[in-house]
């Protein structure tokens, strides 16, 4: 199958005002035509700002670098800004965390998603229109002729959500990314936009790179998933690897803080990984989670490969192949 | 005067309507986002909200705040009129942790500033006390001292969420409504938060009233759930009853639309169809019947009355 995104060594530095700040620090991925790879991990892990960097919309001041960036074969650190332009919207589609980054509050819903389609593609008011509505039903609203002379802040939370969603999907594009799409949404709607999501998949082989805090949502959607801490992958793998056989610590903590109905009793204190995130500015050396590893040693401190565990199952850690057993099969039990 | 079980807070028959224009030379028509709508809030109390995207949860936490007026009925803090008090003083008792937190957050002010607004805005203490409240609240809501002073937007998602959140917390205030505080934050910052909530709670009485899309965490922390569907409640009811149990049918396919974390499973279908409400023109009868698998005749011309079968409250035909 064709990759339609291949990344190599992708980093992102951003000058603060106590230093430099490595917030991405060295992915490498691809992302196959109708497949759909979850990126999970700390929040400031650096998820927002590697989906940013494909789109090539970062700060003015952040530095990105990689051995290789490619949207469908082509240099994305090489295009013109027209060609930027072009992509945009149109090829490569984001939903943003916060829907309102990607909303102008002064136009009306029905103005932007026209304007999206319009500006990259040759129809007329009407036939955009009539998409519009078309994927405004989609994602579930109703009456959404009458909802497109509405402004952003008279929709809910949720209703906000769903017109972003359904402005990236105006264009069919080939690559959607999806930054916490459903997380503002109840589950019966997180359900049937997650079935629309599958559905273009399969009918236009759309890739998707999905960002989400939600487990759930990760084990029902990923083809593939990568597990970020401190602006690297740690893990990676199917879903089915990462869920069920989980081996770097840092994934294992992740998985046992989520409240399991019927297991955890009502009420009692939450499972959770005690200390917070090393800090990015300046040169890191060893495993960016050692302070908080339960199962840390002195070869720690060594910066660590992502290596091969089994198959297409990769991890960031210097355990050998006997603790991880064992600290695996611990963390299932 | 207050007694022991007057509510902290109350809403009666709280009603709220929004005129929405209907595009050029067409005039406006009501939308009806509350809809007599009744809930008290007990001192102490955990009261998970929980329903349909747009039913109306944060209209309902922004008319608790005195932040918007409803269009009738009234609301009671310690059982007197919201109305006789000055926003000020309502803000020092009662603090919202908000559902979007970027719009929340003034993008020209650092973090320090921020978090410590509050307690200026109400006069508490000096400068020297502010920065050791702040880096005290920081620690809580896991946040390193260096963000102090950052902008919102150098933070991501989930950082700007717990600035929020220890904004909301700093004044120490006796209710927290809570809008959606954890969704953006990872599940290990999440129970962080939400043990550190609790821990608040025993520590220091506080109530919360808490809107989430995410059952199973309303489940855990809910000491009473309602279910809210396009502008009414349509169940209410301790977490054990809403969750083993549900009576309502819209409740069963929210339950059935939870995604475990379990790999393979796919995405469960919810059976609700894709005849969305639309709250300018809402269905007759039972406003969930169009899309309703157990619906009956009834259902389509009458709405249904309030029933109370043991210890949960439905709005449902199928128990009449
Ligand atoms: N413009 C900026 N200037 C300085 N630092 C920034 C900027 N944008 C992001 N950061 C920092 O970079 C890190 C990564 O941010 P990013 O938004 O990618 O995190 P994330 O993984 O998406 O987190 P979340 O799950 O909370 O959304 C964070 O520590 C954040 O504080
Ligand atoms: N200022 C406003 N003007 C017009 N309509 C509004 C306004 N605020 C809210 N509404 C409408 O009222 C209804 C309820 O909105 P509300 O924000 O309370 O929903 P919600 O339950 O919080 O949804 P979500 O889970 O998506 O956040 C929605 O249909 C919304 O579009
Ligand atoms: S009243 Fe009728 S339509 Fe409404 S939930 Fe009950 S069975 Fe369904
Ligand atoms: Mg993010
Ligand atoms: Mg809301």
């Amino acid at each position: 199958m064709t990759n339609i995104v291949e990344v190599e060594n992708l980093r992102v530095k951003i000058p603060v005002s106590a230093g430099m700040l490595n917030p991405v620090r060295g992915l490498t991925f691809e992302i196959k035509k109708g497949e759909t790879l979850c990126v999970v991990g700390e929040s400031g892990s650096g998820k927002s700002l590697s989906a940013f960097s494909l789109m090539k919309l970062l700060p003015k001041i952040a530095d990105i670098s990689a051995d290789k960036m490619q949207f469908m074969g082509r240099d994305i650190l090489k295009m013109s800004p027209s060609e930027l332009q072009n992509m945009r919207g149109n090829r490569m589609a984001m939903i943003f965390q916060e829907p309102m980054t990607a909303l102008n509050p002064s136009y009306t819903i029905g103005n932007q998603l026209v304007e999206v389609l319009r500006r990259h593609q040759n129809v007329s008011v009407k036939e955009a229109t009539e998409r519009a509505i078309y994927l405004l039903e989609k994602v579930g609203i109703t009456a959404a002729a009458s909802r497109l002379s509405q402004y952003p802040h008279q929709l809910s939370g949720g209703l906000r959500q769903r017109v972003v969603i359904a402005m990236a999907l105006m264009c069919g594009p080939d690559l959607i990314i999806a930054d916490e799409p459903t997380t503002a949404l109840d589950v019966t709607i997180q359900a049937q936009i997650l079935h629309l999501l599958k559905e273009l998949q399969e009918e236009f082989e759309m890739a998707i790179l999905l960002i989400t805090h939600d487990l759930g949502v990760v084990a029902r959607m990923a083809d593939r998933v990568a597990v970020m801490y401190a602006g690297e992958f740690v893990e990676t793998g199917t879903a089915e690897q990462v869920f069920k056989q989980p081996v770097h610590p840092y994934t294992q903590g992740l998985l046992s803080c989520i409240p399991v109905p019927g297991k955890t009793a009502r009420g009692s204190r939450l499972g959770s990984i005690p200390g917070i995130v090393p800090s990015l500015i300046g040169d890191m050396r060893g495993c960016a989670f050692r302070s908080r590893c339960p199962h840390a040693n002195g070869a720690c401190h060594n910066n660590v490969p992502l290596e091969k565990w089994s198959d297409d199952h990769f991890k960031r850690c210097v355990l050998d192949d006997t603790a991880l057993t064992s600290i695996a099969k611990e963390a299932i039990a | 005067m207050t007694h022991s079980d007057t509510p902290v807070l109350e809403l009666n028959g709280i009603k709220k309507t929004f005129m929405i224009s209907q595009g050029l030379m067409k005039g406006t028509k009501p939308l009806y986002a509350l809809n007599d709508i009744s809930v008290q809030l007990n001192k102490g109390e955990v009261l998970g909200i929980v329903g349909e995207s747009g039913c109306g949860k944060s209209t309902l936490a922004k008319i608790l705040l005195g932040l918007m007026e409803p269009t009738s009925g009234e609301v009671l803090i310690d059982g007197q009129s919201l109305k006789g008090h000055k926003q000020l003083d309502i803000s020092r008792r009662v603090q919202p942790i908000f559902q979007d937190p970027y719009s929340s957050l003034n993008p020209r002010k650092r973090i320090g500033d921020i978090i410590s607004l509050p307690l200026r805005v109400h006069g508490i203490g000096d400068p020297a006390e502010h920065e050791r409240k702040v880096i005290e609240i920081l620690d809580l809501v896991g946040l390193p001292k260096r963000v102090l002073n950052n902008y919102p937007n150098q933070m991501s998602g989930g950082q700007r969420q717990r600035v929020a959140i220890a904004r909301a917390l700093i004044m120490k205030p006796e209710i927290v409504i809570c809008d959606e505080p954890t969704s953006a934050l990872d599940v290990s910052v999440q129970s962080q938060i939400l043990n550190l909530l609790m821990d608040l709670k025993d520590e220091l009485q506080l109530t919360y009233l808490f809107i989430s899309h995410d059952l199973s965490v309303v489940e855990h922390l809910a000491d009473r759930v309602i279910v809210m569907y396009l502008g009414r409640i349509c169940e209410q009811a301790p977490p054990d009853r809403i969750f083993d149990e549900p009576r309502h049918p819209y409740t069963e396919a929210l339950l059935g639309s939870v995604l475990t974390p379990e790999p393979g499973q796919g995405v469960p279908d919810t059976n609700l169809g894709a005849s969305y409400p639309n709250p300018i023109n809402p269905p007759s009868g039972c406003r969930f019947h169009p899309r309703c698998a157990k619906a009956m005749d009834i259902c389509k011309s009458n709405a249904p009355m309030l029933q109370q079968i043991n210890r949960s409250k439905v709005e449902c035909h199928l128990y009449e």
